[in-house]
C-alpha cells in the first residue's frame, strides 16, 4: 500500500477538502495506484545531483521601490461573495 | 464587395490581408464567425461564451477559459470560479488588444487545464471536428477544436504537460508551447508554476509564428520571464538543407504509441531528408521512462499550493458555513471537481513532512537528468522530432475513468516540457482518418528554429486541415 | 539549586518601504481599507510576486549590521497553510536558504562584552488584518463573524531569529533597545512595538545554573512594549522553575502575556501540528546579490550603536553612555560636549531635560545646549526648563534666558527668609525640635515669594543659618 486511508484523512486536513466517504474510498485506490507509479523516481540514486527548481536560468528580478496605482475599491469587492463596508466578511474562525 | 469567408480555410495571415486591402470589414470578418459558430458550435461546444462588444478591429481570436479577460467572465473550467469576472486583463490578454484582435470568446478547457481531453470541464467536453464522438484532446480542446472547425483564426492557449500540442495533434492543427519563460503567465489561472506556458494554435505554421510574436516578450509583472534573444522571424524557405535532425528512440518507439501513428511519423520523416536535413536516430535514455513520474510529482505538488487561493473569501462561490473551516472545506469540496482533487491530495502528500525528499525532491533532480539529457541531444541536433501524441484521438469516455490511461496521453510531450523547451506539432497524415500530429521539439528560445523547419515540413506535408467530412 | 533562564527571540521588522514586497501597492498606513490593494496582494487567479529591489538591498543592510553571512544564493519559499488574512494560501518567504545567517549583536556590559548569537534573517510577506466582530442580535445564531483588511497583506517583514544566548530578561530587554536603535539608524523601520512595526516573540526554557542542556522551551506572545516582554519572560521563567522544582515536567505551549494582569494564558493547542510544506517558490528567481552591491552596502554602513557606546564609555561611563545611544542621543552630546559642555551634566541634561520635554536631539543647537548646560545651577527652574523646551524652536538663543539669573544676593533674600519664618511659627518650633526635613518647606515657601526666582541653594543655606542662630 503506498498510501493508507487513515493517510488519504490527513492530506484532505490540510488540503482543507471537506472530502465525503465516497470520495475518500474512491481517492485512497486512485492515489495509490499513481503513487506507485511515481514512486519509480525512487528508483534512481540522485545523491550527486542538484534539484531544479527553475528551468530558466533568471537570477536577481526585481522592481524598483515606487508606487503604481492600487485597485478601485469597486473592483477589489467586485467579486466578492460578501462584503460589508469596504472589507471582505468571512464566518469567524472556530476555536 | 465583400469577399465571400470560407472559415474553415482562411488562414489569420489571409484575414489580415483582406481586412488591410479593404475587401470585408472588421464587423463582417467577425460576423463571419460568429455565424460559424451558431452553426457548428452547438455540436463542439468549443466555445464557453461569446462576446458581444469588442474594441479590437483586427483579426478575431479565441481564449482559453484559463487567460483572465476584464469585464468577460473566466471560470477556468471550474465551478469554483462559476461567475468569476477578473477585474483585470492577463498580460496577454492585454497583447493580443494592443495588436488591435478581436475578442470572440473564451474556449472550454479541463478544469484547471488539468486533463487531455476536456471531459474534466465542469461544463462539459469539446468534441472533436474530425469525429465528434471523440475528444479534441486537453486540456485546451476547445482552443484546438475551435480552429479546426473555422470558428476562430486562431486561439491562445495554456500548455503545462502537452495542453496545447496534444490537442493540435488530435485536431490536425498546429500548436506551438513556447520555451519557458518566453511567455508571460500574469493573470492566466496558475496550475504549475514551473511549468505553464501560453501558447498560439492556428491552421499554418506562420499564423503561429505570426500569434506568438504578438504576445511573447518580457513582462515586468512575471519575474520568471526573459526578453527573447532575437526577434520572431516568420519562416519562407522550403528547405532544409545543413539541419541536423535527431529522433530519439524512447519517445518515437515507446510503448503505447499506436502503429498508424508511428507510420505517419516515419513517412513525414523521409520526407525532411528529402528536404535537405541530415536524419539521426539519438538517444534520451531516462526522460521517457521517468518523465510522467518527475512531471505528476512536481506539476500536481505547484498546483496543489496555486489552488490554496480558491477558498470562497474573495471570490467565486461560496458554501454555506458557519466556521470559516468550514467555509473554506465545503467550498473547496464542492467547487472542484475530481482531477483537481485528486493532484491536489497527490500534490499535498508529495510535499508533506517526511514525503518531500522522496517524491518532490527526488522529482527536481530527476528534472535536473531530463534538461541535461536534451542539452546533450540538442547540442548534436537542431531540432528533435517524434509523435506528439502516441494516439489518435480516443473516444468520449475511453479513458475517463482511468486516471493512470489518461495521463498516458502526455507521455511524448511531457519531457521537453520538464526541459523548458519549446515544441511545435504540426499534422503529418492521417491514420484511421484521423489527424497524426509531428513533434518539434528545439533548444531553448529556439523557436525561430521550429518556425523554419516546421514550415518547410508543412508546405511539403500539405495537409488538408478540413476535416474530411466538411470537405 | 540556582537556574539559568535560557532566551531566544524572534523579531518581525516591517519595513518602511514605499510600496509592498511583491507589488507596487503602496505600504503604509491610514487609507480607507482595501484601497491599498492589487490582484497580487489580493491573491486574485494569474497574479504574479515580483520581489521589491530596496527590501532585498534593505535587508542586506541589516543583515552586515547584525555582523552577518550574507547568502550567495537566497531563494524564496512558499508556506503553506490556511487562514483569513493569507489570501493565497500560502506566504511567500524564505526558508532553507535565507539572506542572512550567522550573525552576532554585541550588548557592552560592565563585565565586558555579551554576545548574542544571530542564526538567521530573512525577508517575508506580512499577512492582511482581520478583525473580529461578535455575534449580533437579530442574525441568525448570532453567529460570530469577521472582517478582513488587505491593505497591510504584502508589507516586507524581515524576521530575525536570535540563539538561545539570551539569559535574563533584563537582558533580553537591553538586546532589543540596541536592536532597535541600530535598526531605526538603518533608516529601514521605525520599528515601534505599540505601532506593530516591531514584533517580539520569545522562546524560553531553564536549565540548572552552568550545565549547557537545553531543556524544553516555551513561545510566549502577544507583548507588546520591551517591558512587557521582560516581564513575560520573568514570569514564564519562575513559572518554569517552579515545575522543575516540583518534580513535574516543563511542557511545549505557547502562551500569551497579559500585562495588565501578569498572567500567562496557555493558548489552545491546535488539532494538529502545522504541516508548512514549504518548497521553493516558483514565481520567483533566487537572489544572487553581486559582490560590489555588497561591498557597497557594507561601506555605507554607518557606526553602529554597539561600537558607540563602547568609544562613549571611555569619556563617560558605561550606562550613560548606553542610554544616549540607545536613545539616539549621543551625536547631540558629542557636539555640545565639544562646544565646552561639561561631560556628565551634558548627558543628564539631555537624557533627562531634553527628553522629557520631548524635544527633538536632531534639531536642538548644540551651542545654545551647551550654554544652558554651563548655567543650570545658576538659572531659576522655570527659566531652564522652558528654554530646554524651546531649544527646536528657530533661530534659538539662551540669551534672553540666560538674563535671568537666579536671585542670588543674600541683602534681597535675608528679609523674605525672615518674613517666611516669622509666618510659620509652628514648623519653625517642629525644626529646631529635630524635624530638619522642614527645610525643604521653607525652601518652597521662599521659592513660592520670588516667583521660582530666587537660587534655591542660596536660600538653603540662609534658612539654616537663620534657624540654627
Amino acid at each position: 500500500m503506498a498510501i493508507s486511508r487513515d493517510e488519504v484523512l490527513h492530506v484532505a486536513r490540510l488540503a482543507r477538502l471537506a472530502l465525503t466517504d465516497d470520495e475518500i474510498e474512491r481517492l485512497t485506490g486512485e492515489l495509490d495506484a499513481i503513487l506507485e507509479a511515481v514512486g519509480i523516481v525512487s528508483e534512481l540514486d540522485l545523491a550527486e545531483v542538484e534539484p531544479t527548481s527553475h528551468p530558466l536560468d533568471l537570477v536577481n528580478v526585481w522592481a524598483d521601490d515606487e508606487p503604481r496605482p492600487s485597485l478601485p475599491l469597486e473592483d477589489v469587492l467586485a467579486n466578492a461573495p460578501e462584503a460589508e463596508d469596504g472589507l471582505f466578511r468571512v464566518p469567524a474562525w472556530r476555536q | 464587395m465583400a469577399a465571400v469567408v470560407d472559415t474553415l480555410r482562411l488562414t489569420a495571415e489571409e484575414a489580415a490581408g483582406l481586412l488591410e486591402r479593404g475587401e470585408l470589414s472588421p464587423a463582417e470578418l467577425r460576423g463571419a464567425y460568429l455565424e460559424a459558430i451558431a452553426e457548428r458550435d452547438g455540436e463542439l461546444h468549443c466555445f464557453l461564451r461569446t462576446v458581444e462588444e469588442t474594441e479590437g478591429d483586427g483579426v478575431p481570436i479565441a481564449l482559453k477559459d484559463v487567460i483572465s479577460t476584464k469585464g468577460v467572465e473566466t471560470t477556468a473550467g471550474s465551478r469554483i470560479l462559476s461567475g468569476y469576472v477578473p477585474v483585470f486583463d492577463a498580460t496577454v490578454a492585454g497583447r493580443v488588444k494592443k495588436a488591435g484582435l478581436s475578442l470572440l470568446g473564451k474556449t472550454n478547457t479541463d478544469e484547471f487545464a488539468m486533463g487531455s481531453s476536456t471531459e474534466n470541464s465542469a461544463w462539459g467536453p469539446s468534441r472533436n471536428p474530425w469525429d465528434p464522438e471523440r475528444v479534441p484532446g486537453g486540456s485546451g480542446g476547445g482552443s484546438a477544436a475551435a480552429v479546426t472547425a473555422g470558428l476562430a483564426p486562431w486561439a491562445l492557449g495554456s500548455d503545462t504537460g502537452g495542453s496545447i500540442k496534444q490537442p493540435s495533434a488530435l485536431c490536425g492543427n498546429v500548436g506551438l508551447r513556447p520555451t519557458y519563460g518566453s511567455v508571460s503567465r500574469y493573470g492566466v489561472v496558475a496550475f504549475a508554476s514551473s511549468l505553464d506556458q501560453i501558447g498560439p494554435v492556428a491552421k499554418t505554421v506562420r499564423d503561429v509564428a505570426l500569434l506568438y510574436s504578438i504576445v511573447s516578450g518580457r513582462d515586468p509583472n512575471d519575474s520568471t520571464t526573459a526578453e527573447l534573444p532575437e526577434p520572431v522571424r516568420l519562416p519562407e524557405g522550403e528547405s532544409l538543407a545543413g539541419l541536423r535532425i535527431g529522433v530519439p528512440t524512447e519517445l518515437n518507439e515507446a510503448e503505447g504509441i499506436e502503429p498508424g501513428v508511428g507510420e505517419a511519423v516515419r513517412r513525414a520523416l523521409e520526407l525532411v531528408t528529402g528536404l535537405g536535413a541530415e536524419v539521426e536516430e539519438c538517444s534520451l535514455p531516462r526522460s521517457v521512462r521517468y518523465g510522467l513520474a518527475c512531471y505528476y510529482l512536481i506539476a500536481p505538488a505547484e498546483a496543489s499550493s496555486n489552488l490554496a487561493r480558491y477558498d470562497g473569501v474573495r471570490y467565486g462561490p461560496r458554501a454555506e458555513a458557519t466556521s470559516y473551516q468550514e467555509l473554506v472545506d465545503r467550498t473547496r469540496d464542492e467547487g472542484f471537481g475530481d482531477e483537481p482533487k485528486r493532484r491536489i491530495m497527490l500534490g499535498t502528500y508529495a510535499l508533506s513532512a517526511g514525503y518531500y525528499d522522496a517524491f518532490y525532491g527526488q522529482a527536481q533532480k530527476v528534472r535536473t537528468l531530463i534538461i541535461e539529457e536534451h542539452r546533450e541531444a540538442l547540442s548534436r541536433f537542431d531540432v528533435l522530432v517524434s509523435p506528439t501524441s502516441p494516439t489518435v484521438a480516443f473516444r468520449v469516455g475511453e479513458r475517463a475513468a482511468d486516471p493512470l490511461a489518461m495521463y498516458a496521453s502526455d507521455l511524448l510531450t511531457i519531457p521537453s516540457c520538464l526541459a523548458g523547451l519549446p515544441g511545435l506539432s504540426i499534422p503529418c497524415g492521417l491514420s484511421e482518418g484521423l489527424p497524426v500530429g509531428l513533434q518539434l521539439i528545439g533548444p531553448q528560445f529556439g523557436e525561430n528554429l521550429l518556425f523554419r523547419v516546421g514550415h518547410a515540413l508543412e508546405r511539403a506535408l500539405a495537409f488538408d486541415t478540413v476535416p474530411e467530412r466538411w470537405r | 539549586m540556582t537556574w539559568e533562564p535560557v532566551i531566544g527571540l524572534e523579531i518581525h521588522v516591517q519595513l518602511k518601504t514605499r510600496t509592498k514586497m511583491f507589488c507596487r501597492c503602496a505600504a503604509g498606513f491610514g487609507a480607507g481599507e482595501n484601497t491599498q490593494t492589487c490582484p497580487v496582494c489580493l491573491g486574485f487567479p494569474g497574479a504574479l510576486p515580483v520581489a521589491n529591489r530596496t527590501a532585498v538591498e534593505w535587508t542586506i543592510r541589516l543583515g552586515l549590521a547584525l555582523g552577518c553571512e550574507i547568502a550567495e544564493r537566497a531563494v524564496f519559499s512558499r508556506k503553506n497553510y490556511f487562514y483569513p488574512d493569507l489570501p493565497k494560501g500560502y506566504q511567500i518567504s524564505q526558508y532553507d536558504l535565507p539572506s542572512c545567517i550567522d550573525g552576532k549583536m554585541i550588548l557592552p556590559t560592565s563585565e565586558g562584552d555579551r554576545v548574542i548569537g544571530i542564526v538567521r534573517a530573512h525577508l517575508e510577506e506580512d499577512a492582511a488584518k482581520t478583525v473580529h466582530v461578535g455575534g449580533r442580535t437579530g442574525r441568525i445564531g448570532g453567529a460570530d463573524y469577521s472582517l478582513v483588511d488587505y491593505n497591510r497583506g504584502g508589507t516586507p517583514l524581515v524576521e530575525i531569529v536570535t540563539a538561545p544566548d539570551v539569559r535574563s530578561a533584563e537582558e533580553a530587554k537591553r538586546f532589543l533597545q540596541l536592536l532597535r536603535q541600530t535598526i531605526v539608524e538603518l533608516g529601514i523601520s521605525d520599528a515601534e512595538m505599540e505601532k506593530g512595526t516591531l514584533r517580539v516573540d520569545a522562546n524560553v526554557s531553564v536549565r540548572p545554573q552552568s550545565s549547557d542542556e537545553l531543556r524544553t522551551r516555551t513561545e510566549l506572545k502577544n507583548m507588546n512594549s520591551f517591558n512587557f516582554v521582560a516581564r513575560g519572560i520573568e514570569a514564564e521563567v519562575e513559572r518554569q522553575v517552579a515545575v522543575w522544582e516540583s518534580g513535574g515536567e516543563v511542557k511545549q505551549e505557547t502562551f500569551d502575556f497579559d500585562a495588565a494582569t501578569g498572567a500567562l494564558t496557555p493558548r489552545r493547542a491546535k488539532e494538529e501540528a502545522d504541516d508548512y510544506r514549504y518548497f521553493p517558490e516558483p514565481d520567483l528567481v533566487p537572489v544572487e546579490p553581486p559582490a560590489e552591491l555588497v561591498e557597497r552596502l557594507r561601506t555605507e554602513l554607518p557606526e553602529l550603536p554597539a561600537a558607540r557606546i563602547r568609544r562613549i564609555e571611555r569619556k563617560l561611563d558605561l550606562e550613560r553612555a548606553t542610554v544616549l545611544v540607545t536613545g539616539g542621543l549621543d551625536a547631540l552630546w558629542e557636539q555640545t560636549v565639544a562646544v565646552g559642555a561639561e561631560r556628565v551634566a551634558a548627558a543628564n541634561v539631555i537624557a533627562n531635560n531634553v527628553v522629557g520635554a520631548g524635544v527633538a536631539p536632531a534639531a536642538v543647537p548644540a551651542r545654545e545646549l551647551a550654554r544652558l548646560v554651563e548655567a543650570r545651577e545658576r538659572l531659576p527652574r522655570a527659566a531652564f526648563d522652558e528654554a530646554i523646551a524651546k531649544l527646536a524652536d528657530p533661530g534659538f538663543s539662551a540669551d534672553p534666558y540666560l538674563a535671568q539669573e537666579a536671585v542670588s544676593d543674600t541683602d534681597e533674600l535675608e528679609p523674605i527668609v525672615a518674613r517666611v519664618l516669622e509666618a510659620n511659627p509652628g514648623h519653625v518650633e517642629a525644626y529646631r525640635g529635630g524635624k530638619e526635613g522642614l527645610l525643604g518647606f521653607f525652601v518652597g515657601q521662599v521659592m513660592k515669594e520670588t516667583q521660582g526666582k530666587a537660587n534655591a541653594r542660596v536660600v538653603s543655606e540662609l534658612v539654616r543659618a537663620k534657624l540654627s542662630a
